[in-house]
């Protein structure tokens, strides 16, 4: 099975590389816009921002055409050696690369500076891509568990290091990979629990009600909810979720009749010897039938409490308080607009001032004045919000959902387990960025500061994922090379 | 490879996940873009325009009434970047006589500021021949005005370290306090910043309506909506500016301070640093080249000796020290000790003068006997009342807080220093090889490690005078519409009981009479005093004295420290005792020694 390069560029996905096309110009364009100020200048002026990224697109399409030529073998067998030295490269990174506002990441080269954590990027999606593909692998065992997530959590750990917070969050995304190829469901179910009840207890921390918060309140709720939910769902066991559904109504209702009796019930006097009562039923409801997925809900209850009551601890005391204050302001529990919250508000103000078809392209008043920090690198969507308005925001949005379809469609026309895992991993991170910088820009969550692919000015980010877009496409291109066993 | 189609099913949560966030990001921006109003408004603000009315800073008066510092009007130039347009920049930087690159630095730094729907100012203090070229031709920069402001202004060049001054609030200030933008002032040292918060007042605000063209066409709503500036409080100062004046004349030429304080309210009458400077160098458009020069000066004009610099009290000490030896019951008046000129024990030696020997309390003060309190010391500290010799320091040194000594005062301006009192453990690390009584007797005459401000030496002979109390000793009489502050009505006792003070007041009084301070003796007033002589290790002696008068009733108590000056007597007497005439007789008979004491000078 030779390959030619004719070949590859019929099998190409062409309307993946459209899409890629689009969004880089269209990106190239906001960049100018939010760098627009009172004078003309050229948009392709390689003075401005706008004519750099012109260049770095060039650069970025040269880059990609490249790697389609490299043969789809080179990938797979190389995969573990560019794992590893990408590794490494990262673990230098954190000594050579100068102190930049408290983080080691950027490599100066000369002229040019260079993020590896971006590159890192595709260098674990082809390892975990390979390690899925060996033979005989797959995630029943503890072991293999072990192996994929410890792959994970390497550059995690290096990038951390770096002071980089935010680009190693990017790598949790891979859960979704690990998900698609035969993880629990219940790991996913439990990641998102705890992020509600982690978001649920902070944004109401601060009104009390039945001498705890209703935060708290809301949180003890929402356990019993699950409780309920997964003995329904989760271990078929009607019988039991029934009791329990009942045995929590009762105790409520016997609590608001105390309550008009005119007994002050304390919260946590209530849904403690409630819940746990529950729980050691379920104990011996287990022990009745022995089905064994009624002791994971009851080790699931016991991590949400236990979640519950570190909520405060984990932070106030682990994460340092500018990691607090944007998380606060992000849950609104504080308005704090001359300090972490000035961004937000102003993307905020930025947005909302666009009304549906915006301001028109370079008439942004919040733009052309500079009011969004960052604007043309992790802020530029707010760019679009307020020159293109509802109209030009929802466009980029559906291009993103467009390409990530896409790209789970390709994923799931492979044949080999590589090239699938390798896909998948794409998409997640892609799925990780999207969700994060619009979620900031938009102040539904903290202000993390990664990128928004393909828009945000920045050669390191653009190549990093032209790489990874690019590898896919050739991968996919030379599918039918590899025939179905 | 055999496809797993259960597991292809999850292709569906992946995707649905990305599609519902999405659909709940499109919600968020219906809600802000399309449902939400107020965000247009907040971008746009084209309508209303906004205009700041500032306060006129308070006034600050002497403590008779005198007027001290005042406002001037002054006019800057100020942007609002939203509304610049294309313009002119050669006849704008022309007209108001600024080069090209600093109009551009200026406009980058109010860029900085992020604040562009706002008033910033761009030029400040320009004046009265720029200002009339610039009001002509103002059209031709649209986003450009004039905005008029204060300038402080003083009656007379003095008391410059006292007042203070106000400066530009830099941009964290402005970030750290809601009160400020970029371009306020705020004070920025002495009074000026102490009491800023009394003295900037409340500003306000007038909301105006303007067309598309930019063209002002009223108030909004008919002014219903504007907000009144509140003018800044008025500050009446304890100090008396022809004392203050006064003081600053007999100091010059020389390095020191003379702190005079009212004893029976703590208020001080003058504070006097020398060398010092014209207030009027720190306003205006060459503030900062002044300044500057100011810091460089090697005589250091800025550094207010009376509340800033520790220096050795030397024999001004000593009357601290009748009361602690009284107090603790080591000596009573009629205690003898030896002195033959001098202090004698193990090879040791503190020399001492020719005077009768062996001599009490009131002689050992009008003679100023440095072996008497040698003795006293050695006495206390070896005293097995107390245990340890560090036990008994602990006593001794603790006395000596409560009179005010080792500890900041709480004077009202900033920057005061502490001054030093050692304790048992500074000894431990800094005296090798142990240390007893003897290694240290040289801080009982107020050598050695013990260092005070001249405000806390005044302040110690206040409480004499007093005979047993003080007030925190305080500038500022009253805030107008305040009154006085809490702080400065609350009497402070130190742990010396009133009986004590009599023989010492009666050893101070011998000082003027019959002893070492005699020059200080005013007709018809019974002046008590202490001379003191510091040793310095890096010159000439400095020359001090402390004094209060009348004996009974008191009304001024003062501290005079000339630094290089010598005997006690030869400068510190001198001023201290001009001062005391010129504040209580209102004007001073002895020429000759007043115009040597204005005339000389020490390098």
């Amino acid at each position: 099975m030779s390959s030619n390069e004719n070949s590859i560029f019929k099998s190409l996905d062409w309307f993946t590389l459209l899409l890629y096309l689009v969004m880089t110009i269209y990106g190239a364009i906001s960049i100018y816009a939010a760098k627009y100020n009172f004078e003309e200048t050229s948009l392709f002026s390689f003075d401005t921002y706008s004519g750099k990224q012109f260049c770095w697109i060039i650069l970025s399409l040269c880059l990609g055409f490249s790697l389609l030529l490299i043969d789809r073998r080179f990938y797979e067998a190389y995969a573990y050696p560019i794992y590893g030295g990408m590794m490494i490269l990262l673990f230098l990174t954190i000594f050579i690369a100068p102190n930049v506002k408290g983080s080691h990441s950027w490599i100066v080269l000369g002229p040019v500076s260079l993020q590896p954590a971006e590159f890192a990027k595709f260098a674990t999606a082809l390892a975990l891509a390979k390690l899925f593909s060996t033979y005989g692998f797959s995630l029943n065992s503890t072991k293999n568990i072990a192996i994929a997530v410890g792959m994970i959590l390497l550059p995690i750990m290096l990038i951390i290091l770096q002071n980089e917070t935010g680009s190693a969050l990017v790598y949790t995304i891979f859960i979704f990979v690990l998900y698609r190829e035969g993880l629990t469901g219940l790991v996913l179910f439990a990641g998102l629990s705890a992020i509600v009840i982690f978001v649920v207890a902070l944004k109401y921390s601060t009104i009390p009600f039945m001498g705890i918060t209703v935060g708290e309140f809301c949180v003890f709720i929402i356990l019993m909810v699950i409780i309920v939910g997964m003995l329904f769902i989760y271990c078929s066991s009607h019988f039991a979720a029934r009791n329990v559904a009942l045995g929590y109504l009762g105790s409520g209702a016997l609590a608001v009749g105390a309550h008009f009796l005119g007994f002050d019930i304390h919260g946590y006097l209530f849904f403690f010897p409630v819940i746990i009562i529950s729980l050691i039923y379920l104990a011996w409801e287990f022990i009745r039938i022995n089905n064994s997925r009624i002791l994971t809900t009851i080790g699931f209850a016991i991590a949400g409490l236990c979640l519950l009551f570190t909520v405060n601890f984990a932070f106030n005391k682990v994460l340092k308080p500018h990691q607090q204050m944007r998380i606060k302001v992000a849950l609104a529990i504080e308005d704090d607009v001359k300090g972490q919250g000035y961004n937000v508000n102003q993307s905020k103000i930025a947005i909302g001032s666009g009304g549906l078809w915006g301001k028109g392209f370079l008439n942004g008043t919040q733009t052309k004045f500079g009011y969004v920090p960052e604007q043309h690198t992790d802020f530029i969507y707010c760019t679009i919000g307020e020159e293109q308005g509802f109209a030009g925001s929802v466009a980029v949005l559906a291009l993103f959902v467009t390409l990530i379809l896409r790209i789970i469609t390709i994923a799931e026309r492979q044949h080999t387990a590589f090239a699938r895992v390798y896909a998948y991993c794409v998409a997640s991170i892609l799925i990780f960025h999207l969700s994060i910088n619009v979620g900031m820009v938009l102040g539904l969550c903290p202000v993390i500061g990664i990128p928004l692919p393909f828009f945000s000015y920045g050669g390191s980010s653009l190549w990093g994922f032209t790489t990874l877009l690019f590898i896919l496409l050739r991968i996919d291109a030379s599918r039918s090379q590899y025939g179905v066993w | 490879m055999r496809k797993d189609y259960n597991l292809e099913k999850r292709k569906y949560v992946i995707g649905g996940f990305i599609v519902v966030l999405v659909c709940i990001y499109i919600v968020r921006l219906f809600m802000l873009q399309i449902v939400d109003d107020s965000y247009k408004d907040k971008s746009e603000g084209n309508a209303y325009v906004h205009k700041m009315i500032y306060p006129s800073r308070g006034l600050i008066f002497d403590r008779k009434g005198k007027l001290i510092v005042y406002n001037q009007p002054s006019y800057d130039i100020t942007v609002i970047l939203k509304d610049v347009k294309p313009f002119d920049t050669i006849d704008f930087c022309n007209t108001l006589q600024i080069t090209r690159q600093e109009f551009d630095e200026r406009l980058e730094k109010v860029k900085e500021t992020k604040r562009f729907y706002s008033e910033q100012v761009f030029l400040a203090h320009i004046n009265l021949v720029d200002y009339g070229r610039i009001q002509e031709k103002l059209y031709r920069f649209p986003g450009f005005s004039i905005v008029q402001r204060i300038m402080r202004d003083y009656t007379q060049p003095v008391a410059a370290s006292i007042l203070g001054d106000i400066r530009e609030v830099n941009a964290e200030e402005a970030e750290k306090d809601d009160y400020y933008n970029p371009g306020d002032y705020i004070g920025d040292m002495g009074l000026e910043k102490e009491y800023e918060k009394y003295l900037r007042g409340v500003k306000g605000e007038e909301i105006l309506i303007r067309d598309h063209v930019g063209r002002i066409k009223g108030h909004y709503e008919d002014g219903k909506h504007d907000i009144k500036p509140q003018a800044g409080h008025n500050l009446r100062l304890g100090i008396d500016l022809d004392l203050q004046a006064y003081g600053e004349q007999l100091m010059r030429g020389k390095r020191g301070a003379i702190v005079a304080i009212e004893p029976a309210t703590g208020e001080i009458l003058a504070l006097v640093t020398s060398p010092t400077y014209d207030p009027k160098l720190l306003v205006g458009k060459d503030r900062g080249k002044n300044y500057v020069q100011l810091l460089r000066d090697n005589d250091k004009p800025t550094f207010n000796r009376a509340i800033q610099a520790a220096y050795p009290p030397g024999s001004t000490f000593k009357p601290s020290q009748g009361l602690i030896l009284q107090q603790e019951g080591i000596i009573t008046p009629s205690t003898m000790y030896p002195c033959s000129h001098g202090f004698v024990i193990k090879g040791m030696r503190v020399g001492c003068h020719g005077h009768s020997a062996p001599l009490n309390l009131r002689p050992a003060l009008t003679t100023s006997c440095n072996a008497f309190f040698c003795w006293g010391l050695r006495n206390m500290l070896n005293n097995k009342k107390y245990g340890t010799v560090a036990d008994a320091f602990e006593v001794w040194k603790n006395h000596l807080v409560s009179l005010g000594y080792g500890k900041k005062l709480g004077i009202d301006l900033p920057f005061e220093s502490r001054g030093f009192l050692p304790n048992s453990k500074y000894y431990n690390e800094h005296i090798k090889g142990g240390w007893n009584a003897n290694t240290i007797i040289s801080v009982s005459i107020g050598q050695g490690e013990v260092l005070a401000t001249p405000l806390q030496i005044a302040n110690l002979c206040a409480a004499i005078a007093n005979r047993g109390y003080f007030y925190t000793p305080h500038i500022v009489k009253n805030i107008e519409g305040v009154g006085v502050l809490k702080v400065f009505k609350t009497k402070r006792v130190p742990t010396i009981d009133q009986k004590y003070y009599a023989e010492v007041i009666a050893g101070m009084r011998g000082a003027v009479t019959g002893g070492t301070c005699r020059k200080a003796n005013l007709e018809g007033i019974e002046v008590c005093g202490k001379t003191g002589t510091a040793q310095n290790p890096h010159g000439r002696d400095h020359s001090a004295f402390m004094g209060f008068a009348p004996m009974n009733n008191p009304k001024i108590a003062i501290a005079v420290y000339v630094e290089n000056g010598g005997f006690g007597a030869d400068y510190g007497v001198p001023i201290g005792s001009l001062m005391m005439e010129k504040y209580l007789k209102g004007e001073v008979k002895r020429k000759d020694m007043e115009s040597h004491m204005m005339n000389s000078r020490i390098n």
